[in-house]
């Protein structure tokens, strides 16, 4: 925190002008980031290309003459068919999946909420599985996102009606609500997988870990236009967000319709998560830790939360899917679990810092 | 999404000595009981009217009631003329601020932040260029300027206080409601806010205000209201309503009044 001596009418604005310019540092570089963790996950692999060559692929795509193109015998194919695909359903996921976290805080008025944490993931995961073990494809691609979309939006008012009580959401009632989700997705998940053959067990187990292995462009296409909209309503609902942190009570007093406010969050929440959840399975604490770090960098106004979020998750789960898929030779790690050991502790110590500050569980 | 609906009306100009806001044979029942029977009162622009009464006598159901946070079992509270109902939740907004007497904050903004929040019924509208202007007035009027950059949740009980106190100042309606605004704060304090709430009565707002400290109503207030088990007892200048007999009956304890030597106004003191 920075303090000021002076209290002249100019005092408080200078402050408020850093932070501003702070945010926008903030989302510039993570869009920096972004784009070089992409190049770089594009280039490594079992097929090693040249960063150059990447970037000079993707302008000869472009209609422009720039740069060298690839020079391995299956390069070129390894990139457009095999890493593109997948790094950018990466970064679509991670988007989503952190824009989901970051509006479902917000709406929860609890920094603990995550899609994983409280059960959405999983809920949605079963829309998806039951979709793929009854060979549903009615509408293609989309069927599953739609499958995962009901199933989410389902639990997640399921969760919001069971978690609040007076018009807030207390933190011992919010976890127990997601063991509780948890467990009966979880188990409608193995009743799903007990009833499938091999093909689909194989399916269904990679996305309980969590994994980016299937990604085609197709599924980019299907799960993109829903991360997209999320994100575009969410970053309308920025302002509302903020005053929501004030209690429901006093942000109605303040002109916001909070009914529909916490419907739309809802519909974001679902629509992210699902679209997140249908190609990659559950991927776990992206959306606690992304926007966490953010609100520790740039304070938590929504504005600003709301799409360096994004910008992060995309840049985490990128990441983090190069070293799922090249610390090991020949082998890949769940992705889902490579999170998950790094979420689990932050989420420990978030939850006893939430305790030391309420002074025991408020 | 909001373009679909109607735009808000914009608050047109007020008439100090207008009523601003009134009740009208209010009942709020709760659990079988009437928590607030048969409450008339009115409040005009350019008054500062204290709420006083015991415990449980129904002071913030009452303030509930007219901030529309909750709706009577029969009754009708008319803002400006027009029942409660027939304003948007966002035109409310542009009428009326409420102090509620808790403050909570999920996530640690700081202050200028919170008191900037007390400005978002006027977003998208021509009066929020006047945002920075009133912010910062607001803080100082509340005693904050000084710790505008601290996260809200590291202040002090009082802190807190006089920091949602300038959120409500800023919001910049005609009419106030506020729960207790005074009670966390240290009597310098109290004084500071009180004159800033008397001289934004003197403005031609209406303020109403739930007080315990009958000193305090005795001294700013243009018209004093008590509740005593849900009914209003009394209610006119402090000098008629905080009489010894009154006074003693509904707070159940024997209480003296003793004209100040100085300015004349009530000063209350229970029998020890």
């Amino acid at each position: 925190m920075t303090s000021t001596t002076e209290t002249g009418p100019a005092a408080p604005e200078a402050p408020r002008h850093t932070r501003a310019l702070r945010g926008g540092l903030l989302i510039a570089a993570l869009a920096v980031a972004l784009v070089v963790a992409v190049v770089v996950a594009a280039s490594l692999g079992q097929v090693s290309i040249p960063p150059q060559e990447v970037l000079g692929s993707v302008m000869h795509r472009l209609g422009l003459d720039l740069g060298p193109q690839p020079t391995g015998p299956q390069a070129e194919n390894a990139l457009w068919v095999v890493r593109f695909p997948r790094v950018a359903l990466a970064a679509v996921t991670g988007a989503s999946l952190a824009c989901a976290g970051a509006v479902m805080q917000g709406v929860f008025g609890n920094p603990l909420a995550e899609p994983g944490v409280i059960g959405v993931s999983s809920g949605a995961a079963v829309g998806a599985a039951a979709v793929i073990v009854f060979g549903l494809n009615a509408l293609g691609n989309w069927t599953v996102v739609l499958a995962a979309f009901a199933a989410g939006l389902l639990t997640t008012l399921l969760v919001y009606a069971v978690a609040r009580s007076g018009g807030r959401t207390e933190v011992v009632t919010l976890l127990l609500t997601g063991i509780a989700v948890t467990a009966v997705a979880s188990a409608l998940l193995g009743l799903l997988m007990f009833a499938s053959g091999n093909d689909a067990l194989r399916a269904i187990t990679s996305w309980q870990l969590g994994s980016l292995a299937s990604a085609t462009w197709p599924a980019v296409a299907a799960v993109a236009p829903c991360t997209a909209a999320g994100l575009a309503v969410s970053c309308a609902c920025a302002r509302r967000l903020d005053v929501l942190a004030l209690g429901e009570r006093a942000a109605r007093q303040l002109g916001v319709d909070v009914e529909r406010l916490r419907l739309t969050g809802v519909a974001v929440i679902a629509l992210t998560t699902s679209a997140a959840v249908a190609f990659s399975g559950i991927i776990s604490f992206v959306g606690l830790v992304v926007p966490h770090l953010v609100r520790m960098a740039v304070g938590p106004g929504h504005r600003v939360l709301i799409p360096a979020s994004a910008l992060g998750g995309a840049v985490l789960v990128v990441a983090a899917d190069l070293v799922a898929r090249t610390s090991i030779p020949y082998q890949e790690l769940p992705l889902g679990v490579l999170t998950a050991l790094v979420g689990g502790p932050f989420f420990f110590w978030l939850l006893r810092r939430t305790r030391n500050r309420a002074g025991g569980w408020g | 999404m909001i373009g679909l609906r109607r735009r808000p009306r914009l608050p047109g100009p007020v008439e100090r000595g207008e009523v601003a806001l009134a009740a009208r044979g209010v009942f709020v029942r709760r659990a079988g009981r009437d928590v607030l029977s048969d409450v008339g009162l009115q409040v005009r622009h350019g008054e500062l009217l204290m709420l006083v009464g015991p415990n449980g006598a129904g002071k913030s159901t009452l303030l509930a009631a007219l901030s529309g946070d909750l709706r009577p079992a029969a009754g009708e509270v008319v803002l400006q003329g027009r029942p409660l109902e027939a304003w948007t939740t966002r035109e409310l907004a542009m009428r009326r601020a409420v102090l509620p007497q808790q403050h909570s904050l999920a996530f640690s903004f700081t202050v200028a932040d919170v008191v900037r929040m007390g400005r978002s019924p006027w977003a998208g509208t021509p009066l929020e260029d006047e945002d920075d202007v009133v912010v910062l007035r607001a803080m100082r009027d509340a005693g904050i300027a000084e710790f505008a950059d601290r996260a809200f949740t590291s202040l002090s009980g009082g802190e807190q206080a006089r920091t949602a106190l300038a959120r409500v100042l800023a919001q910049h309606t005609e009419t106030l409601l506020l729960d207790e605004p005074t009670s966390a704060l240290d009597i310098g304090h109290q004084e500071l806010v009180f004159s800033a709430l008397c001289a934004e009565a003197e403005r031609g707002r209406a303020i109403v205000a739930v007080v315990h400290d009958l000193d305090l109503a005795a001294a700013y207030a243009d018209r004093v209201a008590m509740l005593s088990r849900g009914r209003l007892v009394a209610c006119g200048p402090p000098p008629e309503v905080l009489t010894a007999p009154l006074l003693s009956e509904v707070y159940r304890h024997g209480i003296e009044v003793l004209p100040h030597p100085r300015t004349d106004r009530p000063i209350i003191l229970p029998r020890r």
